[in-house]
């Protein structure tokens, strides 16, 4: 899995806004397949990390009621323009991704 | 944290629902390791069970400084967009619930040291329900709400 998430931060007066957004189906396991008829299994993000110089600014848990290639943003304090910011993701399957970005 | 692993593997096996079953099997599986989430409070079924799993207390305090964000009418309920903002210092973790969802605790975010009380996100919402944001701050928790109304449910059945 590569290339699943688009993010971009940036920084003024101080605080830093990340958004993000990730590819994913985020299937809860309630909806059955139309053609099939089987219950599509539950498969969902259930934790996302930004990590900023080694130290996790944010950590999200997530039920599978976050929608479809979920769009996530935040805010922290600290970082200064030019710094890297580190965004990862693991499901529920134990699939994962991870990308960094620089504080604009 | 035992507790809340037999609690999850109980209500795997009493669930019929795949969602229990795919938790459930999920911690049969060593996988990557998700130490910390939370599986009974977003298994729960209920927003009291949910809380109580996820802060060991339901006592919400309602606050001015939490403001949730989110549209009066939701055509679609499998893409509600969600701002909270919360102006008070020291949150350590903002949470959104969808009361009305057969699984209603949605997503919690953990803050760092740094933090700034600003998550935003899409969920989903099965029905007209009221959206709980919740704050953590130190031992206490405090909450605002908005009643958003769903045209067409989406969490799927």
């Amino acid at each position: 899995m590569a290339n699943t998430i688009r993010i971009r931060a940036r920084v003024r007066d101080g605080v830093t806004e990340v958004k993000a957004l990730i590819t994913h189906p985020m299937d809860t396991g309630l909806v059955k397949d139309k053609k099939t008829g089987e219950v599509i299994p539950a498969h969902f993000i259930k934790e996302v990390v930004c990590k900023w110089k080694d130290k996790t600014v944010m950590t999200a848990y997530w039920s599978s009621g976050v929608s479809r290639n979920p769009y996530i943003a935040f805010k922290f304090k600290g970082a200064s323009k030019g710094d890297r910011i580190e965004l990862s993701w693991k499901d529920n399957k134990g699939e994962s991704d991870s990308t960094t970005a620089t504080i604009e | 944290m035992i507790d809340a692993k037999r609690r999850v593997v109980l209500k795997g096996s009493l669930t019929a629902g795949a969602v229990g079953v795919a938790i459930s099997s999920g911690i049969l599986t060593p996988q990557a390791v998700l130490a910390d989430w939370p599986a009974a409070a977003f298994t729960a079924k209920t927003v009291d069970n949910g809380l109580n799993d996820l802060f060991g207390t339901t006592k919400l305090e309602a606050s001015d400084k939490i403001k949730v964000k989110a549209p009066e009418i939701a055509e679609n309920g499998a893409v509600v967009p969600v701002t909270v903002e919360a102006s008070m210092d020291g949150i350590q973790s903002i949470s959104i619930v969808a009361a009305g969802n057969p699984t209603p605790l949605i997503a919690s975010f953990d803050m760092g040291p740094g933090a700034v009380g600003f998550v935003s996100t899409r969920i989903k919402m099965a029905k007209t329900a009221k959206v709980i944001a919740i704050a953590k701050v130190g031992d206490k928790l405090y909450s605002a709400a908005k009643e958003v109304k769903v045209t067409i449910g989406g969490c799927g059945g």
